[in-house]
């Protein structure tokens, strides 16, 4: 196994992310593609310090850490807001949800 | 030391001005309130002009005056005030009197007029304004009471306005004594910007004291005329055309349209007699001049020449009227220029005791012949009245009082001895003897018109059919006044006598003396009375009277036209007037309209011109620019529609875009 598989993986998981998070139409859905995205990421800096000039060090894995717990939090929030617009907006359908229109 | 008559002297004008003010506003309805308000403001003034005169007697001629600021300007201010002095407090005491006995004859006379309260109203402004006149201590202040009078007199000459000839009376008289009121006004200007001051009396710094006087006399002006004596001659257009003397006489006659009490107290005792009042009054100035002849300065030679040609114009013309009232109006004005002619040739204590006099014997005729009217109902005209001597016996015996009076029949009659006083002065005047034939001719002229007028009226029998029995005498409220006014008409020659000449006395505070001469004029002037008398008496009763005058000739056509001054002002001064009217209309129709017209063109092009700049310039570039903005905004908000995944597709896009430009940017 060679580190251009785990980028194509890496780069198939941020595509399918990607595709959710611009086509579904429900939030929770679009964040779930969000957090896909994220989970690509991690993967890309995993792969990039295994296959790197020092993996003997454990810079790669604390980062990681650091973005799962970020993405907890994230996550966490995110959901609070959808809430939030649901309580608004009695939806979470994103189409139906432009008040930022200018 | 001031009396408190002096220094309550305002009070005087103040109560008539108050009842006027107040009937201003009571409704018609309350005619007592009216006749018991004015009659009774009337009497307590003429108590208060009675202790005021008491308090002048003996103080050989001595002057209170009471100055005040009126308007304060800066640093100077305008002064008013009143002065009490003999010449004020005769003139005060006559104005109550005789007006409170108009204001009591007033009342039965006006009895059945709708308009009673606005009719005492008027009457009492009148009284304010004449007492508050002849108080005044200030040119100023009698020039606002000299229009004020004007104004009670218009109103009260066109006081049945629904006649239209009452109402261009109205209007004549007020127009005709505006024209001497601008001369007035001219000259007190005049006198203001010379001295500084229009008080008469100011311990020594009035207009008619010695410095201001000499300073006056010392200035020439145009022609090398003194600037006293022509000060003196502007305010004499305002006498002349007050007291009704030629060229501005017009106005008095036409004037009678008024009721008779207002022709009795306004144009006959008391408004007219102001011009004499106030030439009386300036008599310092107009006696001021270079010459230094007392007496005779050019100021009051002109006085008795416009005084004496009115005596005998108005004269003239009153031989030939037929109208009760006309006839005692151009009496009036004759007898107004004898008072010039007095001021003129013998000072004003001269003038002032005929201004008296006549003002009784005056009032009493014209309440006479307001008896007569009122008694044959409205009948003015002396060739339908006759023979009332047998209807009204009382207006009748009054009535020949003052015709006696006025004719100066020698020895019992006030007028006898004021007439003579003058035709005295006019004899002994420095100036020449003119003034004297011509007031002689005068005095026949009276004597002979007053005889003919008696006898239309009270002699022979009633000429207007069949109606004798309706004919009547006045109520007692309206004889009491003729009865008091007849007595006193007799009563004032003892005062004026010049064996005891008290009044003159009392007026200028020299002892008088009795000139040389003084038995030969009065011979003179018995004289001619006499053959005016006698003249009359046979001309108008030899025969029947009819309506056609024993008299009647071209010579007396023209008197009865009254020598045609209203013709000739008509074709003249009127014409004149409606021809400069017409121009200026023409002026404004084409002239001033045409540029009018031109400017509001060119306005129009230049709008029209800015319209079209607007419409095809500004607009559409401005239109342009926004439709521009309008666009671009519509394409910019289609991307912002507010749904976050397409913001989220850009995002993508430029993501994918940034990651190829990285990729095969690279390469290069």
């Amino acid at each position: 196994m060679s580190l251009q598989h785990y980028l194509i993986v890496s780069a198939l998981l941020f595509a399918v992310g990607l595709g959710g998070a611009l086509t579904r139409r429900n939030a929770i859905l679009v964040l779930i593609g969000v957090e896909l995205m994220l989970n690509a990421a991690n993967l890309n800096f995993i792969a990039f310090w295994r296959y790197g000039p020092n993996p003997e060090l454990f810079t790669g894995i604390i980062f990681v850490i650091f973005s799962i717990a970020i993405a907890a939090a994230e996550a966490a929030v995110g959901l609070a807001l959808i809430i939030a617009v649901y309580r608004h907006y009695r939806t979470v359908r994103l189409d139906r949800i432009d008040s930022l229109k200018g | 030391m001031m009396s408190w008559a002096a220094a309550n002297l305002w009070l005087i004008p103040a109560l008539p001005l108050a009842a006027a003010a107040i009937l201003a506003f009571t409704r018609r309805p309350h005619r007592q309130l009216a006749a018991i308000l004015s009659i009774g403001a009337m009497s307590v003034a003429f108590v208060f002009a009675l202790i005021a005169f008491i308090s002048t007697l003996g103080t050989r001629a001595e002057r209170s005056v009471y100055n005040f600021d009126w308007l304060a300007l800066g640093s100077t201010s305008v002064k008013l005030g009143w002065v009490l002095d003999p010449l004020s407090a005769v003139m005060l005491l006559m104005v109550t009197f005789v007006g409170t006995l108009i204001f009591i004859f007033s009342v039965g006379y006006m009895a059945n007029d709708p308009n009673f309260t606005r009719f005492f109203c008027f009457l009492s402004l009148f009284a304010a304004a004449m007492l508050g006149l002849v108080m005044s201590n200030s040119l100023l202040g009698l020039f606002i009471c000299w229009e004020l009078v004007g104004l009670a007199s218009y109103l009260l000459i066109g006081f049945w306005f629904q006649k239209p000839s009452a109402a261009a009376a109205a209007k004549k008289a007020f127009i005709v004594t505006r024209i001497g009121d601008l001369g007035l006004f001219l000259g007190m200007v005049w006198l203001y910007a010379q001295t500084g001051t229009l008080l008469f009396y100011d311990n020594g710094n009035g207009c008619l004291e010695a410095s201001a006087l000499s300073k006056l006399v010392a200035q020439a002006t145009l022609n090398s005329m003194a600037v006293s004596t022509a000060i003196s001659l502007l305010i004499f257009c305002g006498a002349v055309g007050k007291s009704g003397q030629v060229p501005l006489h017009v106005w008095l006659p036409d004037a009678m349209e008024g009721p008779t009490p207002v022709s009795a107290l306004i144009h006959a005792a008391t408004m007219v007699a102001a011009g004499v009042f106030l030439v009386a009054r300036v008599y310092p100035l107009m006696d001021a001049d270079p010459a230094n002849v007392p007496g005779a300065s050019t100021a009051l030679t002109v006085v008795t020449w416009v005084g004496a040609i009115t005596a005998i114009f108005a004269a003239l013309i009153a031989v030939a009227q037929n109208d009760i009232k006309r006839i005692l109006a151009y009496s009036t004005v004759s007898q107004l220029g004898y008072m010039m002619v007095g001021i003129g040739v013998g000072g004003y204590a001269v003038g002032m005791f005929h201004l008296i006099t006549h003002a009784f014997f005056k009032a009493l005729l014209f309440l006479g012949a307001g008896s007569v009217i009122h008694g044959t109902h409205e009948r003015q005209d002396i060739r339908d009245l006759g023979g009332l001597r047998k209807y009204m016996p009382l207006t009748f015996v009054t009535y020949a009082i003052g015709m006696m009076a006025l004719a100066g029949v020698p020895l019992f009659f006030s007028g006898f001895w004021s007439k003579d006083e003058i035709l005295f002065s006019a004899w002994a005047w420095k100036g020449g003897r003119g003034p004297f034939y011509i007031a002689l001719c005068g005095a026949l002229l009276t004597a002979f018109y007053m005889t003919r007028q008696v006898v239309y009226v009270f002699f022979g029998s009633y000429r207007s059919h069949s109606e004798t029995q309706h004919v009547h005498e006045s109520p007692r409220v309206m004889l009491a006044p003729l009865i008091v006014l007849a007595a006193f008409s007799i009563l004032l020659s003892v005062v004026g006598t010049p064996f005891w000449p008290v009044f003159h006395e009392y007026l200028t505070g020299h002892h008088g003396e009795m000139g040389s001469g003084v038995i030969t004029v009065m011979l003179i002037s018995t004289a001619v009375v006499a053959v005016g008398l006698l003249a009359g008496w046979w001309i108008y009763t030899r025969k029947p009277l009819t309506s056609a005058d024993p008299l009647e000739s071209d010579i007396y056509y023209v008197l009865k036209n009254k020598f045609f001054v209203d013709e000739i002002y008509d074709v003249t001064v009127v014409k004149l007037n409606a021809w400069t009217a017409r121009a200026t209309r023409w002026l404004d129709d084409f002239v001033w309209q045409g540029a009018v017209i031109a400017v509001s063109y060119l306005v129009l092009g230049l709008a029209w011109i800015n319209r079209l700049i607007d419409e095809f310039v500004v607009n559409p570039g401005f239109d342009q620019g926004c439709g521009g903005f309008r666009l671009s905004a519509r394409a910019l908000s289609f991307w912002q529609n507010g749904q976050v995944q397409r913001y989220l597709r850009f995002i993508g896009l430029a993501a994918a875009g940034l990651a190829a430009l990285l990729i095969w940017g690279w390469r290069k």
